[in-house]
C-alpha cells in the first residue's frame, strides 16, 4: 500500500519532485541556497537556470537567508479594512524587523502575502505557516514575546474557527449533513461509471471553482480517453482573495472531498488522485493526511476498493508554494510537475493531455464534495433544493463589513439583499462577488438572485464562492488598487497583454486615484482593459480588469468626482517642479 | 509541417471570402498560403504545441477572439482578420511590446533584421499609445560568448523551448514572474553550445535580445532582411493618405531641434534640387535654418525634432505649440524620447555622478555637477513631446528619409496624395 502522504506515486518522474525538494531544503536551511540548487541540478539532471526559474516563480521560496520565524501578513482588502496597518506596525515594533527583511538577530523575517483564506477572521497572519487570526496589537505583542521565549509557532497558533453561519432551512443543507465515510461511494459503485456521470449531469453541477463549467462534460470527456493512467486532481488552491469555503470544507468535511475524488476516479477510470493544496493551508495537511489514512484503513482507498477487484485508487497531496495563478487548472498541472506555474495553451485540454500528458480531470474542492453528497442523498433529494436551472446549494465565503463573517450555505436563488440581511451587513455600499476577478455591484443590484445562470442576466447573478461586503465609508479607488496590485504581482508573465497590461493599467488607476485622470483616461482604460480581456492567455488576464470597468459604470457619481476637468489640449499634465526635483539636489 | 498530397482540403472563410486550406493546418500558415497577412512573433512552425505567448496573431474565429496560432483549420471555420477592431488590437499588442521593453533601434545589432521592428512597420506603428515603462532591465554579459539583452526581449519563449545542449539541457529559462519576468541564461550550459548552436540561438530570437559576441549583421542598410519588402502586397495602399488638393498657397514653417542630434534637420535638407521648388512653397520662420530666434508671427506648421530633456526644451516646445497651427513631431526622439531616453531607466543622480564625478577623466575629488541659474535644468527623465503638449502628427524614423518627410508635410499642408512605402517607414 502506498503511504497516504505527500510522497509521490512510484511511477511519477523524479523531476516532478522539484517543488517538494525545494520545500524540504527551505525548511532545513531557512532559504534555498546556491548549493541546494546546484545539488538539485545535478541530482535531477536539469540545468541550474531551470531550477532558478522555478524558485523565482513562487513567492514562498526565498533565495536570501530568512530567519528562525517567518511571518506572512495578509494584505488583502479585507485585512486592510480590519486593521492591517496597525498590525504591520506592531509586528515591526515587536520583532525589531522591517517588512521584506529580517531583524539583526535572525529571529524574525516579515513579509506580506495575498489573501491566506482567513477573511472571516482578519487581520490574520501565518507564522511558520501556522495560522494566527483576529490579530490585534496586544495579541501581536504576546505572540512575539512567546516566540522570543523559545516557544514554537505550532504550539501557540490559533485553530481557525469554521464559522458556519447559515444553513438552508428545512434541513436542506447538502454539505454539512451528517457524514459517514463510504456511503456515497457505495451507492455510486453499484452503478456503472456511465450511470454515475449521468447522475452528475442530471444534477446540473457545474464548476464550483468559479468557471461554472458543467462537471459531467469534463468527466465524460475523460472517461472516453484511451490513454492511461488517468488522474483526478482536486484543486485546493483557493487563491481568490476573500474566498475560504474550500478551507472550511477541508477542515470540517475532508472525507466528503476525498470521497468525491474516489467517485470521480471510478467514473472516469482513474487510479490516481492528487490534491493540490495551497501552501497557505499547510496547517490543514495533518488533518487531511489523517483522513486519507482512515480511508485506507477502511478500504476506501488502496487496492480493490469495496471489494471491486478492478478498482484501485490512491490519493496523495501536493503542496503549492505561493502563486495565485497556480489555481488555474493548467498552471496547476505545470506546478504539480515541479515547474513554473505558467498556464498552458488551449492546444490540448487536460482531459486529453493533463498531468504528465495523461487524461486528467481537475475539479474544485466543493465540486467533489457536492458529488459525494448527491450520491449519498440521492439525486432526487438533491434536485429538491435551489431553483429551476440552478438546483442545489452553494457555499459562500462572506467577509468585510458584516457582523457575522463566515460560511453561508445558501440555496441557489437567494437574493443579495437576503444574504446581506442574514450576515448583518452594516451600511453596505460595495459588494465584490467571486473575488477580485469577479464582479462588483452596488446596492442597486440587491434584488438579484444568486444562481448559476447566465452572466449577462439582470435578474440573476453568479457567485463563485465569495462575497466581500464594504460599507459606504470605504474608498472605492483603494479597493480597486488593492485588487490591481494583486493581479500585477500574480500574473505569471507569459503572455504580453497580461504581463505588460496589468502594469500599465495599474498605473492608470494610480493616476486616477491621484486625481490626475481625465475622461480621456477613462476611455483609454476601457479600451486597454478590453484588449487585455480579449487577448490574454488565461483567466487571470481575461478577468483582471472586469472589476474596475464595472465599478466605473456602477459607481459613476464617485468616479466623476475623481476626474479632472479635461485639459485645455495644449498643456497636458506635466509638473515641471517635480520633473527637475532630482536635478535641484545638485544646486550649489 | 508536412504537405502531403493526401491532405484533406476544406473550405474556410477569411473575412467573408472562401478559401481552400489543408485540414488541421495551423491557421497562421493557412492564412499565409491564402495570401492573408496575420502578424505573428512567437509562432514557430515546428513547435507542437505552439507557444501562444505574444498574442499578436489574435483573430476572430467563429465569433471568438483567439490567437490564430492556436487554431487548426477545420471545415467551415469562419475567420475574421482585418476588421478595424482586430487590426487595432493586434497593433496594440505590438505597441505594448515596444512600450514594455527598451527598444533603441538605431543602436541595436538586430535593427533591420528584427521581427519585432518589422511587425512595427507592417502594422504602421508611429507611436505607442501606452506610456513607455522604462524599467531597468538586466543585461547579462557574463557568458563567454553571448550577451543577453533583456531590454529587448519580448518573452516569446522561443529560446526557452528550442535551445538545448547536446546533453538535452536547457540554456535559457524564464525567471521571476509578472512584469518582472525575464530570460535567464545558464552560463555553464551556454559554454557547452557549439558555435553553430549559439548562432542559431541568436537567429531564432525574433529581437536583438540574444547576441553572440563578435557576430554582427554584416549587411549594409538597404539590404537587410526588412529594409525593402513588406509581407503585405497592399502595404502602400493601406497606409496611403489621400486628400483634396487645395491651392498651394505659401506656408510659414518653423522648426526646432530639442533633445535631438540635428539628424532630422539634416534629413529635411537632403532632397537635393527639389529644395528649389520648396523655397517657392514654404518660408522658414523661427528655425536653426534661418537663425530667427523669436516668433513674430503665427506659423502654419511647426516641425519638432527631439524630445525634452531640460527646462528649456519644455519652454521652447510650449512656445511652438502656442505659435503654430499644426505641430509635427519628427523622428524617434521627438515621438518617444529616442536615444536620449536611454538614460530613462537610470535615476538622474546616477547618470550625473557617473558623467561628472566618477568619470575616469576627472581628477580624484575634482568633479562636480554643473549647476547655474543660467543653465537649463535637467529633467528627471527625457519626455516625449506629446507628454508636454498636444502633437498633431508623428513621423517616425531615425531620421525619417527626406522624401518621406516632405511627402507627409506636403500632405499635411496642401492635402497632396501620397502613399507610404514600406522602405520609407523606418525606426532606424
Ligand atoms: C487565475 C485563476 C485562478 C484560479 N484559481 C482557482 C482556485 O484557486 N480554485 C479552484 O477551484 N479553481 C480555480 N480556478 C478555476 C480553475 O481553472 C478550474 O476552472 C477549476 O479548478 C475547475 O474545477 P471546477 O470545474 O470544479 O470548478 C482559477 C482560474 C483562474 C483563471
Ligand atoms: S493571462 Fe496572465 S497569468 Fe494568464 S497566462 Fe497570460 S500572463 Fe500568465
Ligand atoms: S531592432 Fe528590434 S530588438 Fe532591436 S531595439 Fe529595435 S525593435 Fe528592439
Ligand atoms: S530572448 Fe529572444 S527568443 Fe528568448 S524569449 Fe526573449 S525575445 Fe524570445
Amino acid at each position: 500500500m502506498i503511504s497516504p502522504s505527500t510522497t509521490f506515486f512510484r511511477h511519477e518522474p523524479r523531476r516532478n519532485q522539484l517543488v517538494n525538494e525545494l520545500w524540504k531544503a527551505q525548511q532545513r536551511d531557512g532559504h534555498i541556497t546556491e548549493q541546494t540548487m546546484e545539488a538539485l541540478s545535478r541530482d535531477l539532471d536539469i540545468s541550474l537556470i531551470e531550477i532558478q526559474g522555478v524558485v523565482s516563480f513562487y513567492h514562498f521560496f526565498h533565495t536570501r537567508p530568512t530567519a528562525r520565524h517567518v511571518i506572512y501578513l495578509n494584505n488583502s482588502i479585507i485585512s486592510k479594512i480590519k486593521g492591517y496597518e496597525r498590525i504591520r506596525e506592531a509586528l515591526e515594533r515587536e520583532t525589531g524587523s522591517r517588512f521584506n527583511t529580517k531583524d539583526r538577530t535572525d529571529t524574525f523575517a516579515l513579509f506580506e502575502t495575498p489573501c491566506i483564506g482567513l477573511s472571516d477572521q482578519e487581520p490574520a497572519a501565518l507564522i511558520d505557516f501556522h495560522p494566527f487570526t483576529n490579530l490585534n496589537v496586544m495579541k501581536v505583542r504576546e505572540i512575539i514575546a512567546a516566540l522570543k521565549d523559545g516557544k514554537e509557532a505550532a504550539d501557540i497558533c490559533d485553530q481557525p474557527a469554521d464559522h458556519i453561519r447559515y444553513l438552508p432551512p428545512n434541513n436542506h443543507t447538502i454539505f454539512f449533513r451528517p457524514y459517514t465515510a463510504g456511503e456515497g461511494l457505495g451507492r455510486a459503485m453499484v452503478l456503472s461509471p456511465g450511470e454515475v456521470i449521468k447522475i452528475v449531469k442530471t444534477s446540473e453541477l457545474s464548476g464550483r471553482g468559479g468557471a461554472f463549467y458543467p462537471t459531467w462534460i469534463k468527466w465524460d470527456g475523460c472517461r472516453k480517453q484511451k490513454a492511461t493512467p488517468k488522474y483526478v486532481v482536486c484543486n485546493a488552491d483557493e487563491g481568490e482573495p476573500g474566498t475560504f469555503k474550500d478551507r472550511v470544507l477541508l477542515d470540517r468535511e475532508p472525507g466528503s472531498v476525498l470521497e468525491g475524488m474516489i467517485i470521480a476516479g471510478y467514473a472516469i477510470g482513474a487510479k490516481y488522485g492528487i490534491i493540490y493544496l495551497r501552501a497557505e493551508y499547510r496547517w490543514l495537511l495533518r488533518k487531511l493526511e489523517a483522513t486519507i489514512q482512515q480511508f485506507y484503513d477502511q478500504g476506501l482507498l488502496g487496492r480493490a476498493i469495496r471489494g471491486n477487484p478492478d478498482f484501485d485508487f490512491d490519493i496523495r497531496i501536493q503542496l503549492g508554494a505561493g502563486s495565485y495563478v497556480c489555481g488555474e487548472e493548467t498552471a496547476l498541472l505545470e506546478s504539480m510537475e515541479g515547474k513554473r506555474g505558467e498556464p498552458r495553451t488551449k492546444w490540448y485540454f487536460p482531459v486529453e493531455r493533463g498531468y504528465l500528458q495523461k487524461p486528467t480531470i481537475i475539479n474544485n474542492v466543493e465540486t467533489f464534495a457536492a458529488v459525494a453528497r448527491m450520491m449519498e442523498m440521492g439525486i432526487n433529494n438533491y434536485l429538491n433544493r435551489g431553483i429551476p436551472g440552478s438546483p442545489g446549494t452553494k457555499l459562500i465565503s462572506l467577509s468585510g463589513d458584516v457582523r457575522k463573517p463566515g460560511i453561508y450555505e445558501i440555496e441557489w436563488g437567494m437574493t443579495i439583499a437576503e444574504l446581506l440581511g442574514h450576515a448583518g451587513a452594516e451600511d453596505p455600499a460595495y459588494i465584490q462577488l467571486s473575488g477580485p476577478s469577479g464582479e462588483c455591484v452596488s446596492m442597486n443590484q440587491k434584488h438579484r438572485r444568486i444562481s448559476m445562470r447566465d452572466l449577462l442576466s439582470t435578474q440573476d447573478i453568479r457567485c463563485g464562492g465569495s462575497f466581500m461586503v464594504l460599507n459606504r465609508h470605504r474608498d472605492i479607488m483603494t479597493i480597486l488598487l488593492n485588487f490591481s496590485e494583486f493581479f500585477l504581482k500574480e500574473s505569471c508573465g507569459i503572455c504580453t497583454p497580461c504581463r505588460a497590461g496589468n502594469y500599465i493599467i495599474h498605473k492608470k488607476l494610480q493616476k486616477m486615484a491621484n486625481g490626475l485622470a481625465t475622461q480621456a483616461d477613462v476611455e483609454e482604460m476601457r479600451q486597454w482593459c478590453h484588449i487585455m480581456k480579449e487577448t490574454s492567455r488565461c483567466g487571470l488576464g481575461k478577468t483582471a480588469y472586469n472589476t474596475p470597468l464595472m465599478a466605473i459604470n456602477e459607481f459613476s457619481d464617485y468616479f466623476s468626482e475623481k476626474l479632472e476637468g479635461a485639459g485645455n489640449g495644449m498643456n497636458l499634465k506635466f509638473n515641471m517642479d517635480e520633473a527637475i526635483s532630482d536635478y535641484e539636489k545638485y544646486k550649489v | 509541417m508536412k504537405n502531403t498530397r493526401s491532405e484533406k482540403r476544406v473550405t474556410i472563410t477569411i473575412d467573408g471570402k472562401p478559401y481552400q486550406a489543408a485540414e488541421g493546418r495551423n491557421l497562421v500558415d493557412a492564412a499565409k498560403e491564402a495570401g492573408v497577412f496575420i502578424p505573428s512573433l512567437c509562432y514557430f512552425k515546428h513547435l507542437d504545441p505552439p507557444l501562444g505567448t505574444c498574442r499578436a496573431c489574435t483573430c476572430k474565429v467563429n465569433g471568438r477572439n483567439v490567437p490564430a496560432c492556436m487554431q487548426r483549420v477545420e471545415e467551415g471555420m469562419a475567420v475574421e482578420v482585418n476588421t478595424p477592431e482586430l487590426i487595432d488590437i493586434r497593433k496594440a499588442l505590438v505597441e505594448m511590446m515596444f512600450a514594455e521593453g527598451n527598444h533603441f533601434c538605431p543602436s541595436c545589432v538586430k535593427s533591420g533584421n528584427c521581427d519585432l521592428q518589422h511587425m512595427g512597420y507592417e502594422l504602421g506603428i508611429t507611436h505607442m499609445r501606452f506610456p513607455h515603462l522604462f524599467r531597468d532591465r538586466h543585461t547579462d554579459y557574463q557568458s563567454r560568448r553571448m550577451v543577453l539583452e533583456n531590454n529587448r526581449c519580448i518573452k516569446c519563449r522561443r529560446c526557452v523551448e528550442e535551445v538545448f545542449t547536446d546533453q538535452g539541457k536547457r540554456v535559457f529559462m524564464y525567471q521571476n514572474r509578472g512584469i518582472e519576468t525575464l530570460v535567464g541564461i545558464d552560463h555553464e550550459q551556454e559554454a557547452l553550445l557549439t558555435e553553430a548552436q549559439a548562432e542559431a540561438a541568436m537567429n531564432l530570437c525574433p529581437t536583438g535580445a540574444i547576441v553572440v559576441r563578435g557576430k554582427r549583421v554584416a549587411k549594409p542598410f538597404g539590404l537587410r532582411s526588412f529594409d525593402q519588402q513588406s509581407e503585405q502586397e497592399d502595404y502602400g495602399i493601406r497606409w496611403s493618405a489621400n486628400g483634396d488638393r487645395s491651392p498651394r498657397e505659401k506656408k510659414m514653417v518653423a522648426t526646432v531641434s530639442l533633445a535631438g542630434c540635428f539628424g532630422c534637420h539634416m534629413s529635411l535638407l537632403d532632397i537635393d534640387e527639389e529644395i528649389l521648388d520648396l523655397v517657392d512653397l514654404v518660408e522658414f520662420h523661427k528655425s536653426p535654418l534661418t537663425d530667427i530666434k523669436r516668433f513674430t508671427q503665427r506659423c502654419d506648421l511647426g516641425i519638432v525634432e527631439g524630445g525634452c530633456c531640460n527646462t528649456e526644451n519644455i519652454e521652447t516646445l510650449r512656445e511652438f505649440r502656442e505659435n503654430c497651427d499644426i505641430l509635427v513631431a519628427v523622428g524617434e526622439c521627438a515621438i518617444w524620447g529616442g536615444l536620449p531616453a536611454m538614460r530613462n531607466t537610470i535615476p538622474l543622480g546616477e547618470c550625473l555622478e557617473e558623467a561628472f564625478i566618477n568619470a575616469q577623466t576627472n581628477d580624484e575629488g575634482e568633479g562636480r555637477v554643473p549647476y547655474h541659474e543660467d543653465l537649463p535644468k535637467l529633467l528627471n527623465r527625457v519626455y516625449a513631446c506629446n507628454e508636454i503638449v498636444k502633437i498633431d502628427y508623428l513621423i517616425p524614423g531615425c531620421p525619417p528619409s527626406a522624401s518621406h518627410l516632405w511627402k507627409v508635410i506636403r500632405n499635411i499642408l496642401w492635402g497632396e496624395e501620397f502613399s507610404v512605402l514600406y522602405h520609407e517607414f523606418k525606426y532606424d
